[in-house]
């Protein structure tokens, strides 16, 4: 008997009277059954996108970063953008494992398995930007501390790109690891139930022989606990040291200390709103609206009002300091924000992030699905344009005005950035149809405290004297 | 390594599987091993499982990932190749900072996962004996281990008086092997 009591006001995580073979049951048979039209043509779409990608990104290997829109003058264009848009949506998926299961919140049982895939697909789409805007990609390793006979030469660990290099590649590794150490007793409930040779011998290979036995699980809990406790620092870390890549330089408009909370804020908001986006469609495709129940939809969009406002307040104040600092380079950066040539995408920026958000007040939008759909989308086109705005808007027009320009992209960088979602999309598919979207043991786990059958069982406790009840635990199993 | 006879038992509930487990322990049988599909919450302490020092390995591997980046950065810079960057000090600490952390973590976890994975005897290609297919599903599985002294029956019907739903007898491997899950393995089940 489950010592932990809560409270029947919470919310159910898990609707519909389940037992545990019934849990199992609905999140295995999807990948027990051949794929639907709808996962065919989606997934070969994806495929397209992926193919239309690699085109763009050899033409731009072959014939140089030329065949890009950026010049001297704006030296990061739709590239860095991307990356940073990537790697912010990335956060969301590390935070509902590791930040969430720290705070004991056990709705993030509902939704971290898909989340944290999201992560890695999310970081594997970042990862192309820096590599492939680097010109010399066969040169890409000299950023790696590796002995060497010109010195040995080295990187400058002082600069915040390498850092970033760093970063970027513990914090996929990391989420990699984090992901697939829960992985390993899900594959194994597949592999117990799978019926074809092949199926037994794959899903064996990947659930590394795991039996469960209570030695294993004790183990197991550590290292989760432990993942958590590393890779919580290791999110605000990630995106804090990305966003030096701006701070750490000169240029009005990005050398201000309040970038680092408010790109971890914002990476959280567009993070947790492509999780919507994504359970959103899952939930409804694979039937399982009785796991990523409103509650959990509810319960994102909570996160999404709170770091959307964050970071209306970071606009704010960036605006405030702008005229307050009376230094005039950052207040013509932010005149010409408002009201220059590139107005509307900082006005797309602004309606996006700051008004929409605030939606999410309303109880009622809240656990209204269509309408987190659209609101997830908005918020993405948002926060895409946040990182344009931060990145073109101060470099195109900086300290020396004989070096003013203007930046558009050409083709290479929309199909390369039009290929990530492509390999994010294939590999979110692939992922959908053969890996399981829920956490089962940890549905399981949470089942007899959060099923909606077992709260009902609350009652007689409720009902239930005090001495009676500390008597009933005192002769219970232990 | 060895092939030996386990009788088997299997509940679906975690109230039933406690005072059962209790009660094999008490009974003097070699108990195996407890089977669940996800981890109960008292079974360790109901076992007398000692405690994990898992975190401490990893606290250990934080430890050598922190001493590696600062060390490695810092003789750089100050032994090996001392480079002017604008006039900032050589042993620069606040930069290293970042990547110090980055490191540490790295370590921590990379180390924790393969020790995890070295202690459970867990990895790609490892074949254990799986007692009943349902205990990663729904059923929490007992084995007892048995020997030329004890009697099947006895067991298994000791067995059935604590509840069980299934029980079983079954010839098997103890520990891990090389091996796939979908080929038979080299041994045969008595029901």
């Amino acid at each position: 008997m489950h010592l932990k009591y809560e409270s029947f006001v919470r919310e159910p995580l898990v609707d519909g009277d389940k037992t545990y073979r019934q849990v199992t049951e609905d999140i295995v048979s999807p990948i027990e059954k051949k794929p639907g039209r709808m996962w065919y043509i989606g997934f070969y779409f994806s495929i397209c996108l992926l193919a239309f990608g690699a085109f763009s990104v050899f033409w731009e290997v072959y014939y140089g970063i030329g065949v890009w829109g950026i010049n001297r003058t704006i030296g990061w264009g739709w590239d860095i953008t991307n990356f940073v848009w990537w790697v912010g949506i990335g956060h969301a998926g590390t935070l509902i494992s590791a930040i969430l299961l720290l705070f004991r919140q056990g709705w993030r049982t509902g939704v971290n398995r898909a989340a944290e895939a999201m992560t890695i697909f999310a970081v594997m789409c970042a990862g192309q930007f820096p590599i492939f805007h680097m010109g010399r990609v066969w040169d890409g390793f000299f950023v790696l501390p590796y002995p060497n006979t010109r010195g040995p030469l080295w990187p400058n660990f002082n600069s915040a790109l390498l850092w970033d290099v760093f970063a970027i590649s513990t914090y996929f590794t990391v989420s990699l690891l984090f992901w697939y150490s829960g992985l390993i007793p899900d594959f194994a409930t597949i592999r117990d139930r799978a019926k074809t040779k092949l199926r037994k011998r794959l899903y064996g290979l990947a659930s590394f022989g795991w039996t469960g036995t209570a030695k294993n699980w004790q183990r197991h809990e550590a290292l989760s606990l432990v993942l958590a406790g590393l890779s919580t620092p290791l999110v605000l870390s990630v995106h804090t040291i990305v966003s030096f890549d701006f701070a750490t330089s000169v240029i009005p408009g990005w050398h201000t200390t309040i970038f680092p909370p408010y790109f971890v804020a914002g990476a959280i908001f567009s993070g947790f709103a492509m999780v919507q986006t994504l359970l959103i469609l899952v939930r409804k495709i694979l039937h399982l609206e009785e796991y990523v129940t409103l509650g959990h939809i509810e319960a994102m969009n909570k996160v999404i009002v709170l770091t959307g406002s964050i970071v209306g307040v970071a606009y704010l104040t960036e605006l405030f300091m702008a005229w307050y600092s009376g230094v005039q380079y950052e207040q013509a950066a932010f005149q010409w924000r408002i009201m220059g040539p590139y107005w509307w995408s900082y006005w797309a920026m602004m309606t996006c992030n700051v008004v929409s958000p605030q939606f999410f007040w309303i109880k009622k939008l809240r656990r209204n699905v269509p309408f987190t759909f659209i609101m997830s989308i908005v918020v993405n086109i948002g926060m895409w344009f946040e990182r344009f705005v931060i990145i073109v808007t101060s470099l195109y027009r900086d300290y020396i005005p004989g070096s003013w320009a203007y930046y558009s992209p050409t083709w290479p960088e929309v199909g390369f950035y039009l290929g990530t979602f492509g390999l994010f999309f294939t590999c979110f598919f692939l992922f959908a149809k053969y890996f399981p979207v829920i956490a089962i043991a940890e549905i399981k786990f949470v089942l007899k405290t959060s099923g909606e059958n077992y709260k009902k069982k609350m009652e007689v406790i409720e009902t239930k004297s005090t001495e009676e009840f500390v008597h009933e635990q005192m002769h219970a199993h232990h | 390594m060895a092939i030996k006879k386990f009788a088997v038992a299997c509940y679906d509930d975690e109230d039933v599987l406690f005072p059962a487990v209790k009660k094999v322990r008490n009974s003097g049988y070699k108990l195996h091993d407890v089977y669940t599909p996800f981890p109960v919450h008292g079974l360790d302490q109901a076992l007398g499982l000692k405690e994990t020092d898992l975190h401490v390995a990893g606290f250990i591997y934080g430890l050598t990932g922190t001493s590696t980046a600062l060390g490695f950065m810092s003789w750089i810079f100050t032994k090996d190749w001392p480079v002017n960057f604008g006039g900032k000090p050589h042993l620069s600490l606040p930069a290293f900072i970042p990547i110090t952390f980055e490191l540490t973590v790295l370590f921590a976890a990379v180390g924790m996962v393969l020790t995890f994975c070295y202690i459970n005897q867990i990895m790609p290609g490892v074949k254990k004996h799986v007692f009943h297919p349902r205990q990663t599903d729904d059923y929490f599985v007992v084995a007892i281990e048995l020997n030329d002294h004890t009697s099947e029956v006895e067991v298994i019907d000791f067995l059935k008086s604590t509840g069980a739903l299934e029980t079983s007898v079954q010839i098997a491997e103890d520990s891990w092997w090389y091996g796939r899950f979908d080929k038979d393995e080299p041994y045969q089940q008595l029901a």
